[in-house]
C-alpha cells in the first residue's frame, strides 16, 4: 500500500540512473541483458518442450530426417557416379591408325612430336609385326593371313590422354588435333557409352534437383504443420500473452526456435542416416573398386556439405514455422 | 483518461450491440459499468481493451484517439491498461510468480527488476509467499488476486475489470473491491463491469448503466 504511493517513473530517468545502478550491480545491466536472456530462454525452453514430448518429437524428426537423408543420398549417388565415370574415362584411349606408307622409324618420330602435347599422358607404339602377331592370336585367321603377301596392317599409336581431358568434348578436340598430323590416317575412339553415361548423370542430376526441392518443400510443410499444432495447443497462453501486451514478435520467438530445433535435430539425424547407408555400401564398393584397379573410392559427405546439410534443414525448420506463424498470429485474436 | 464519443458496435449476426455511447472517465476516477445480461457490458470492455474495434465513433485513451490504431500498436496500448477477467485467465501450468511476471517479461524487463516488481505486486494483493504455488492449488479469491497482481504489476494508469467478483462469495467480493479502491487512491483510473447491484450501491461511486446497448445513466 505505502509502496503504491510512489509515482510511476517516467522512462527518460533511466539514463540518469545508470551510474547508481552500476554501483548497485542492478538493473542497468539487467535491462541490457534482458533481450539476450529472452532469446536464450526462448531457445532452451523450446528445446525443453520438444524433450518433454519425446514420442511426438521423435516421429516428426524421424519423418523429416528420412526426407532430408533421401535428398542427400541422391546427391551423393550423383556425385559418386560422376567420380566413377571420371576414373573410367581416364582410361579412354584414342587409337591412331597411321597411313600405310609410314614406316616405324617415322612413327617413332611422330610419337616424340605428339608426346610434347601436355594433354597426353602416354603413347604406345604398336609396330606392324606386333600388330600382326596380336591380330593372328586374337582372330584365329593365321592361315588366311599367312597367305597374304606382306603385312596389311598399319602402325598403330595408342594415345592415352591425361585425366584432365576426360570429358567427351575435350576428347573430341584432342581427336581432331591428332588428325591434323599428315601421318595419321584415322583416329578412333569408342565414346558412345561415355556419352550415354554422361547423359545419364545429367538426368540423375536434374532428378536429384527436383526431388530435393520436393523433399525440401515437404520439410517446410511438415515443420509448419508441427508448429501450427503447437500453436493450437498453446492457444490459451498466446491469447493471454496478447492481452498483457505481447507483440507478435515476442509470441513468435519460442515457436521459431521450436522450428529451428526440429530442423536442426532432423538435419543431424539425416546426417547419421546418410553416413550409416554409406558405411553399409562402403565394403562392397571397395571390393568392386579392386576390379577397377582400386581407382574408385566411395565419397561421403565432406565437412562443408555436412554443415550445409544441418544449416539448410535448420533454415527450412525456421522458414516453415515463420510462414505459419505470420499467417496464424494475424488470425488469432483474443476471444 | 478514457473517452467514448458516439461509439457504436455492430455485429453482422446480432446487429447493433452498442449504440451511440458517449462518456468520459477522468484520470483517477473509479466507476462501475452495469446493466442486464446481454446489455453490452463485455462488448464495451472489449472495445476499450482493443479486443474488438468500434464500428462507428471515436475512443480516446489517455488523450490519444485509438479508434484507428494499427494492429502493431495494440500491444503497446495494452501495456498501459491492466485487464482483469471473471475467469481469471491464468496460465495453469505456470507458477503464481510466472503468471504475474508475464506482462513484465513481455515488455522486456530484466530478471532482477521482474523479481522486485512481482514481489511488490503480490505484496499489495496480500499474496506474499505464494509465488511458487500453481493457480489451481489456490482458492477462487486468491486466483482473482493473482489476476489483479498481474494487472497492476506494470503500474498501468488504468485498470479494467470484467465481472471480477462474479464467481466469488460476498465477503471475498468486498475484499477485492477494497483492493480496487486502494488503486484508485493512488491515481489509477478504474472501470469495473458488474451486475452486483448491492455491491455497487455499497461502493458509492459513479455508475454507468447500459440498457440494450444504450447508455441510460452515468
Ligand atoms: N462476437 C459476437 N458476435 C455476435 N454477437 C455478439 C458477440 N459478442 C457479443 N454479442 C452479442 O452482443 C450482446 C451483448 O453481449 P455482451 O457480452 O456485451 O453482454 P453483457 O452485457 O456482457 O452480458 P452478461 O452480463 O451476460 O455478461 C449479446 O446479445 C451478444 O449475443
Ligand atoms: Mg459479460
Amino acid at each position: 500500500m505505502k509502496r503504491a504511493v510512489k509515482p510511476v517513473k517516467p522512462k527518460p530517468q533511466l539514463r540518469q540512473e545508470i551510474p547508481q545502478n552500476k554501483i548497485a550491480g542492478g538493473d542497468f545491466f539487467d535491462k541490457l541483458h534482458a533481450y539476450r536472456d529472452l532469446h536464450a530462454h526462448a531457445l532452451f525452453s523450446s528445446l525443453g518442450r520438444l524433450v518433454d514430448k519425446p514420442f511426438t518429437t521423435a516421429l516428426t524428426v524421424g519423418v523429416l530426417a528420412i526426407s532430408i537423408a533421401l535428398a542427400a543420398c541422391f546427391y551423393l549417388l550423383v556425385e559418386n557416379l560422376e567420380q566413377l565415370t571420371g576414373t573410367i574415362e581416364s582410361s579412354n584411349q584414342i587409337s591412331l591408325f597411321l597411313k600405310d606408307a609410314v614406316t616405324e622409324a617415322e612413327a617413332r618420330r611422330l610419337v616424340e612430336k605428339i608426346s610434347k602435347n601436355h594433354e597426353i599422358a602416354e603413347i604406345k607404339l604398336i609396330g606392324k609385326a606386333q600388330a600382326l602377331t596380336e591380330f593372328k592370336a586374337n582372330s584365329g585367321l593365321d592361315a588366311a593371313l599367312d597367305a597374304l603377301e606382306g603385312n596389311p596392317l598399319p602402325v598403330v599409336l595408342e594415345v592415352l590422354p591425361t585425366p584432365a581431358q576426360s570429358n567427351v568434348d575435350a576428347l573430341k578436340r584432342l581427336q581432331q588435333a591428332l588428325l591434323q598430323y599428315p601421318e595419321v590416317d584415322e583416329a578412333q575412339m569408342d565414346m558412345q557409352w561415355l556419352e550415354r553415361m554422361q547423359s545419364i548423370i545429367r538426368l540423375a542430376e536434374q532428378a536429384t534437383e527436383s526431388i530435393s526441392i520436393l523433399l525440401g518443400l515437404g520439410v517446410l510443410f511438415i515443420t509448419g504443420n508441427t508448429i501450427r499444432l503447437e500453436l493450437h495447443n498453446r492457444r490459451e497462453e498466446v491469447v493471454i500473452a496478447k492481452l498483457v501486451g505481447a507483440t507478435n514478435r515476442f509470441i513468435q520467438r519460442p515457436f521459431l526456435y521450436g522450428g529451428f530445433w526440429i530442423g536442426f535435430l532432423s538435419g543431424v539425424a539425416a546426417w547419421f542416416i546418410v553416413t550409416a547407408i554409406m558405411l553399409l555400401l562402403w565394403r562392397s564398393v571397395e571390393n568392386l573398386s579392386l576390379l577397377y584397379e582400386g581407382s574408385f573410392h566411395l565419397r561421403f559427405l565432406d565437412y562443408g556439405e555436412s554443415v550445409f546439410l544441418v544449416l539448410l534443414s535448420s533454415g527450412l525448420g525456421v522458414a516453415g514455422s515463420w510462414a505459419v506463424l505470420a499467417y496464424q498470429l494475424r488470425q488469432l485474436r483474443p476471444e | 483518461m478514457l473517452k467514448f464519443d458516439n461509439v457504436s458496435k455492430r455485429y453482422s449476426e446480432a446487429g447493433d450491440v452498442l449504440s451511440n455511447i458517449s462518456f468520459h472517465l477522468e484520470r483517477g476516477e473509479m466507476a462501475f459499468l452495469t446493466g442486464h445480461s446481454g446489455a453490452g457490458k463485455s462488448t464495451l470492455f472489449k472495445l476499450i481493451a482493443l479486443i474488438e474495434r468500434a464500428s462507428r465513433g471515436q475512443i480516446y485513451l489517455g488523450g490519444h484517439n485509438v479508434s484507428h490504431a494499427q494492429d502493431r500498436q495494440i500491444p503497446f496500448l495494452r501495456r498501459k491498461m491492466g485487464l482483469i477477467f471473471q475467469d481469471f485467465k491464468l496460465l495453469q501450468d505456470r507458477t503464481v510468480f510466472d503468471n504475474v511476471a508475464l506482462p513484465l517479461a513481455v515488455a522486456g524487463y530484466g530478471h532482477h527488476e521482474i523479481a522486485r516488481k512481482v514481489r511488490a505486486a503480490l505484496d499489495k494483493v496480500g499474496l506474499s509467499g505464494k509465488e511458487k504455488k500453481y493457480p489451481l492449488t489456490l482458492s477462487g479469491g486468491e486466483q482473482q488476486r493473482v489476476g489483479i497482481a498481474r494487472a497492476v504489476v506494470n503500474k498501468p494508469p488504468m485498470i479494467l475489470a470484467d465481472e471480477p467478483t462474479g464467481n466469488l462469495d460476498p465477503e471475498l467480493a468486498a475484499e477485492i473491491m477494497t483492493l480496487f479502491t486502494r488503486f484508485q487512491q493512488v491515481g489509477v483510473t478504474v472501470l469495473i463491469v458488474s451486475h452486483d447491484i448491492a455491491l455497487i450501491q455499497k461502493m458509492d461511486r459513479r455508475v454507468l448503466t447500459l440498457d440494450h446497448g444504450r447508455l441510460v445513466a452515468g
